[in-house]
């Protein structure tokens, strides 16, 4: 039996009146790669956001490693306003910020590129490791942690090689082409040393060759660093060619689960994807 | 109770009256920031100009013709300054915009100061604001019951310009969502414009109500109200015109109820407590829209 | 492709550093002493001095606005606290009375440099408590910016500037309030303190005037140690803040911890800067640390090009120069012995901020840009990125 990395729970986010993300429950399994898919505005992103503390969700709860991780029941102003289900299910609430989500192993990308504009492509990646530090404030200024420092430039540097971007290492990271910019918030996100890693729309923006050397680079690290990894797509031959098991959602809630093969003969996908023609 | 309302009567008329000041300078900070998110640190020295320009006028015209220059010059200077300082720098990041804003300040204070020569000027009187009326027993200037009045007359003339004319709704669709506007067709720098020409027109009738209780203009007079009327803004919810109508008057009247209470170091720290506390309890103010970042 | 095997030496060289460091030292000391004293000296020397102070209040407000993005305006109250706690903890016990006059002669009773110069005799007990008092002004300002900014660090770009701003404003309020007099001599001045006006170190033959030596070697020390930060691993994750904070958090950087980091360090800075300019002008009084004093850093780190230390420092010393000695004339009157109609009292400030707006306007990035001084090469600039590079 696989083990878990990521549950969640009857994951709900609504918004005000509108539901972002309904009841949603899945399962990611050690070394694997799931994919979540469904129509523009499903909820997808949201989803992400509730995982890595950006948001938090308003009911259910989310575990890492069989661990708590956050949970959520409907207080404040949604006590009132809450339309989802399985109201009192959940009697909790745990949060966390991102960046202490990110130190128990979650790292992410996002969808609209988000390097560190001023830092070289080096800086970018070293800039990551800096969670992993155990200096304090006086010993990095007094330069008491040389040894360490010089371990986390030589990582960078391990690391740079290791996705083929050591050749443009002092080149500004947004002066790259946009591929090698996706490929850098890939190594930047590995950089904090994660044990799962979700991708927002990695290939978004790519041409079918990108697209298909993404694929193989994804499938790549997983080996190399032992990873899970947990994507968010649209190019759908990426996702039918990647992923281990895939999770639909339309309008927040699960539609399908599946592997590639049965997803994409789900009439339900299907109609998602395509609309149905209703009758008036 | 009214023991208290019959000993602090002075205080709280005048709170009132500085009140709507306040609310005449805050409505340009809250329009601009609606506007172009900038907070137009420039707005104070703007209001103190008004005053110069009132002093230097009436030392060689009536009253009357005075007035309305002093209006005209001050739209003109407002619109000098959004072109020449806030225009070219349209597309760039907002911290250069708002330090453009402290440079015009400083800016205008220093050709102030070398106008005056550093010395204040005496504020002219206007025979009708600065004559003495009895209210429930207490004597003040006119000036105290007039601002008030006209301060709530001007904001409704401008909710209802905002409302219901047609460069009140561009006004309106500019605010929330400056670029989309823009593609719709909206005359973005005409638009900016006429918020910077009533900004300042207010700022003009502010001045000419402030400075009566005054009687001199100095180059940093601007500075503190200004501040104030930001705090106001602030405190009602930037981008609100009630909001800031509002703020403006609590900040008015407290302050000078601290005054009365015999406090008066702190009547101007009082204000910055409160925006302080306002910023912790409630950021967006008490009229103000939660803008959120997308991830 | 071809890749290099050895990673690439980041050392970088310390050592032209701290000759530099030394050589700008050696220099002061050397023109204090070899020139006479004349009109030039007169003008040069206190430009040299308080461009050395303002150097340092403009670095410490660079961390903060330039290299965490965190807009703050409360340099002006930070570095009051500092001065005020400097004068307060060296104003000589015999002073007192005459000093705290309304006041029944305060409520601090001792002065530290007095007190080790009983030890050490008076030239290097003053010395060293003039240091220890100025550390005791950073760490004021610092437990003071601590304070205020677990609620205010949580705020956005312009409701921090704003809010911190008003928390000058108050501190100049607090400052000037009677109730506190004892301790702060209320609106009244603070002097007699230890100013090295007139106190001097032997060194063999050589005569280091402290007046110009001290606030050149706290001014270099504090830059060092912010430099210092700012290339080390939590200087990169200020950058990050600035740059991208939504980014910044998710690669596991604490955003209000660091946040409180840079503010802190600022402060504490602005904190000794305070006390070097208290120093420098021999009184003290909490009405002159005005806005118009943060908002005249403020334009002195443009000037300099936000997100750069030598910039800032370059930028400071003109501004000082220009301000108080270059364009003195247009103050007079005359030029080249002919009257000019326009030059009287207050051309210079006007002249001035024009100048100023040119550069805010057509010169965005300031002298330096986002450069340093140095000698190794920089990574490329991309095209048209600065609109948004500060964002």
């Amino acid at each position: 039996m696989a083990k878990s990395v990521l549950r969640l729970e009857d994951v709900t986010m609504q918004f005000g009146g509108v539901i972002a993300v309904d009841n949603l429950s899945m399962e990611i399994f050690e070394g694997e790669i799931v994919a979540l898919i469904g129509p523009n505005g499903a909820g997808k992103t949201t989803a992400f956001n509730a995982v890595t503390g950006v948001y938090e969700p308003t009911n259910g709860a989310v575990y890492f490693h069989d661990k708590l991780l956050v949970t959520n029941y409907p207080r404040g102003k949604m006590k009132k306003l809450y339309a989802g289900e399985n109201r009192g299910k959940y009697t909790k609430a745990v949060a966390h910020t991102p960046d202490y989500i990110t130190k128990l192993g979650i790292a992410r990308t996002f969808q609209n590129i988000r390097l560190f504009k001023s830092m070289t492509v080096f800086d970018n990646v070293l800039t990551a490791m800096h969670l992993r530090k155990t200096a304090g404030l006086f010993s990095a200024i007094f330069r008491a942690n040389r040894k360490e420092e010089q371990k986390m430039r030589a990582d960078a540097d391990e690391l740079l090689r290791i996705v083929d971007l050591y050749d443009v290492r002092d080149e500004l990271a947004t002066s790259l082409p946009y591929g090698k910019q996706r490929k850098l918030e890939i190594a930047r996100a590995l950089a904090t040393k994660p044990t799962l890693l979700l991708l927002d729309e990695p290939a978004a923006g790519m041409n079918p060759q990108e697209t298909e050397e993404l694929t193989e680079f994804i499938r790549w690290i997983r080996e190399k660093f032992d990873l899970t990894i947990f994507l968010i797509e649209h190019h759908m031959n990426l996702v039918m060619d990647i992923s281990d098991r895939i999770y639909v959602i339309d309008f927040g809630k699960l539609i399908a689960q599946g592997v590639p093969a049965e997803i994409q003969q789900n009439q339900k996908v299907i109609d998602a994807y395509l609309g149905v023609e209703e009758d008036e | 109770m009214s023991a208290f309302l019959q000993a602090n009567l002075p205080f709280i008329l005048a709170g009132i009256s500085v009140g709507g000041q306040y609310a005449l300078i805050a409505i340009g900070y809250t329009m601009v920031y609606g506007i172009l998110r900038l907070i137009n640190f420039a707005h104070g020295d703007v209001f103190m100009v008004a005053g110069l320009v009132m002093v230097y006028t009436t030392a060689a015209l009536p009253i009357y013709i005075s007035i309305p220059i002093v209006l005209v010059a001050t739209v003109l200077l407002g619109l000098l300054i959004e072109r020449v300082a806030y225009k070219p720098l349209r597309s760039a990041p907002r911290m250069s915009v708002m330090i453009s804003a402290i440079g015009v300040s400083y800016l205008l204070q220093n050709c102030a100061l070398y106008f005056t020569g550093g010395l204040p000027q005496v504020y002219p009187e206007i025979p009708f604001l600065s004559r003495s009326v009895t209210i429930f027993g207490a004597t003040t200037k006119m000036v105290t019951v007039i601002t008030p009045i006209l301060t709530i007359i001007l904001v409704v003339l401008l909710v209802l310009l905002i409302n219901h004319t047609k460069i009140g709704m561009a006004m309106r669709a500019v605010s929330k969502d400056f670029e989309t506007s823009q593609l719709m067709g909206v005359r973005i720098n005409s638009v900016i414009s006429v918020t910077f020409a009533i900004g300042c027109f207010l700022a003009a009738v502010g001045s000419l109500l402030y400075f009566t209780n005054y009687t001199s203009v100095i180059p940093t007079s601007g500075a503190m109200p200004g501040l104030k009327a930001f705090v106001a803004a602030v405190f009602g919810g930037i981008g609100s015109i009630p909001g800031a109508v509002i703020g403006a008057f609590i900040i008015g009247i407290c302050e000078n109820i601290i005054k009365g209470v015999g406090w008066t170091t702190f009547s101007d720290a009082f204000t910055f407590v409160l925006l302080i506390v306002i910023l912790l309890v409630k950021p967006t103010g008490i009229f103000g829209e939660k803008a959120t970042d997308k991830v | 492709m071809e890749k290099r095997l050895q990673p690439r030496q980041e050392k970088r060289s310390v050592l032209p550093a701290i000759l530099i460091i030394c050589a700008v030292l050696l220099v002061t000391v050397l023109l204090d002493n070899i020139l006479p004293a004349n009109t030039f000296t007169l003008m040069l020397i206190p430009v040299l001095r308080k461009g050395a102070i303002y150097s340092l209040v403009c670095v410490s407000m660079n961390l903060l606005n330039g290299f965490t993005g965190l807009f703050s305006l409360g340099q002006a109250g930070f570095m009051l606290i500092g001065a005020y706690a400097y004068s307060i903890f060296s104003i000589p016990a015999d002073q007192h009375a005459a000093v705290y006059q309304y006041f029944e002669g305060g409520a601090v009773r001792f002065s530290i440099p007095e007190m080790l110069s009983g030890v050490l005799g008076p030239n290097l007990g003053s010395f060293l408590g003039a240091i220890i008092c100025i550390i005791i002004a950073g760490l004021v300002a610092a437990v003071f910016a601590a304070l205020i900014g677990i609620p205010v660090l949580r705020l956005k770009s312009d409701y921090l500037a704003i809010a911190t701003l008003g928390f000058a404003e108050i501190m100049r309020a607090v400052f000037q309030w009677n109730g506190l007099g004892r301790i702060t001599n209320g609106s009244n001045l603070l002097r007699k303190y230890t100013a090295f006006t007139d106190i001097n170190l032997r060194l063999g033959s050589l005569n280091i005037k402290l007046a110009t030596f001290f606030p050149f070697l706290i001014a270099i020390l504090s830059i060092t140690f912010i430099v210092l930060l700012i290339n080390s691993t939590y200087g990169r994750a200020f950058k990050a803040i600035r740059d991208d904070e939504v980014a910044a958090e998710a690669m596991g950087i604490n955003l209000f911890r660091h946040k409180m980091y840079a503010f802190i360090v600022s402060s504490f800075f602005a904190g000794v800067g305070g006390a070097l300019l208290a120093m420098f002008q021999t009184t003290v009084q909490a009405a002159a640390f005005k806005t118009a004093m943060t908002y005249e850093i403020l334009l002195m780190v443009v000037i300099g090009g936000i997100g750069s230390i030598s910039g800032s420092c370059i930028a400071a010393f003109l501004y000082i120069a220009c301000s108080e000695w270059w364009l003195r004339f247009l103050d007079g009157g005359k030029l080249f012995g002919m009257s000019v109609p326009f030059f009287r009292d207050g051309f210079r400030k006007v002249v001035f901020s024009v100048i100023i707006m040119i550069i805010v306007l057509f010169f965005r990035k300031g002298i330096m840009g986002d450069r340093e001084l140095s000698f190794r090469r920089k990574p490329r600039q991309s095209k048209g990125k600065e609109a948004d590079a500060n964002g």
